[in-house]
């Protein structure tokens, strides 16, 4: 049942994660890329986690913590040289 | 959990066709961070840890920052090439025709005749126990000890490329018109 029930959702998180691989690809404006990305990364986290119980294993949770806060500097990132072509008066180190 | 790693790798193949026809680099960029994100999730499924914690950290996070600030000091488009692809698509297909005749030779995936778990000899492990100094694992008393002069090494040729990176991002300070307003 619970097997059933996790190959279930990460069939339904693969197929999320296609479309918005797809949205970013066609994406017409910056911000549906932005977003498709946003998106695809909160998707893998989710898919870590679905995996994570799909073997019984506890230590990869630590990595979708990883993931998500991979995922927000990244989006940060992108986000700010969207906005000023370039990352303002700070070095970046 | 086999249909989950063959979904990431398609996806991995439609994120690096994509990397590779794009004109916008800004997109582009993007898309190389997606293609981390999955390869890392890939060498999770097949029980690597640690490679894949790296993966993460280098490639999704640092090699984007890097990049959008190597592109904040160059151009936003990829000039169109005009030269023919016809070269280049059969150096990469014969290259990865004979990578792909390598793995041919390589053992079946968790195979316990595998050379690697033979060589070195299972002593390895029990003799790291007594050497390791109170260390908390195997791996950690490899990299440390056994390889320290191997992971210095390694420590500084990462610390000279970090400062060479820097070097080449610093903004002039001598010259005010190179400073874009915020």
């Amino acid at each position: 049942m619970i097997t059933t029930m996790l190959t279930a959702t990460s069939i339904a998180i693969l197929t999320t994660m296609t479309l918005a691989l797809i949205r970013a690809m066609l994406g017409p404006t910056v911000f549906d890329r932005v977003l498709a990305l946003n998106m695809f990364g909160t998707k893998t986290v989710l898919l870590i986690c679905v995996v994570d119980f799909m073997s019984g294993r506890d230590d990869f949770l630590d990595l979708a913590l990883l993931y998500s806060l991979m995922n927000f500097i990244g989006m940060v990132a992108l986000l700010r040289f969207t906005e000023h072509g370039s990352f303002g008066e700070e070095t970046v180190t | 959990m086999n249909l989950i790693a063959f979904a990431i790798l398609a996806l991995l193949a439609a994120t690096a066709v994509t990397v590779a026809r794009m004109r916008d680099l800004w997109a582009a960029i993007m898309f190389t961070g997606i293609y981390s994100f999955l390869s890392a999730s890939w060498m999770l499924i097949l029980d690597a840890p640690d490679v894949a914690f790296t993966e993460a950290a280098v490639g999704a996070g640092i090699a984007t920052v890097l990049m959008l600030s190597t592109l904040a000091l160059t151009g936003k488009e990829e000039r169109a090439t005009t030269r023919s692809p016809l070269i280049p698509l059969l150096v990469v297909t014969v290259t990865g025709g004979a990578l792909i005749y390598g793995t041919l030779d390589m053992p079946h995936f968790g195979d316990p005749s595998d050379p690697i778990h033979l060589y070195p000899n299972p002593s390895f492990v029990e003799k790291s126990q007594e050497d390791m100094h109170g260390l908390p694992n195997v791996v950690t008393a490899i990299l440390a000890s056994y390889r320290g002069y191997d992971t210095l090494g390694e420590t500084t040729v990462v610390l000279t490329a970090g400062i060479a990176v820097i070097l080449i991002l610093r903004r002039d300070e001598s010259h005010p018109e190179q400073q874009e307003s915020p």
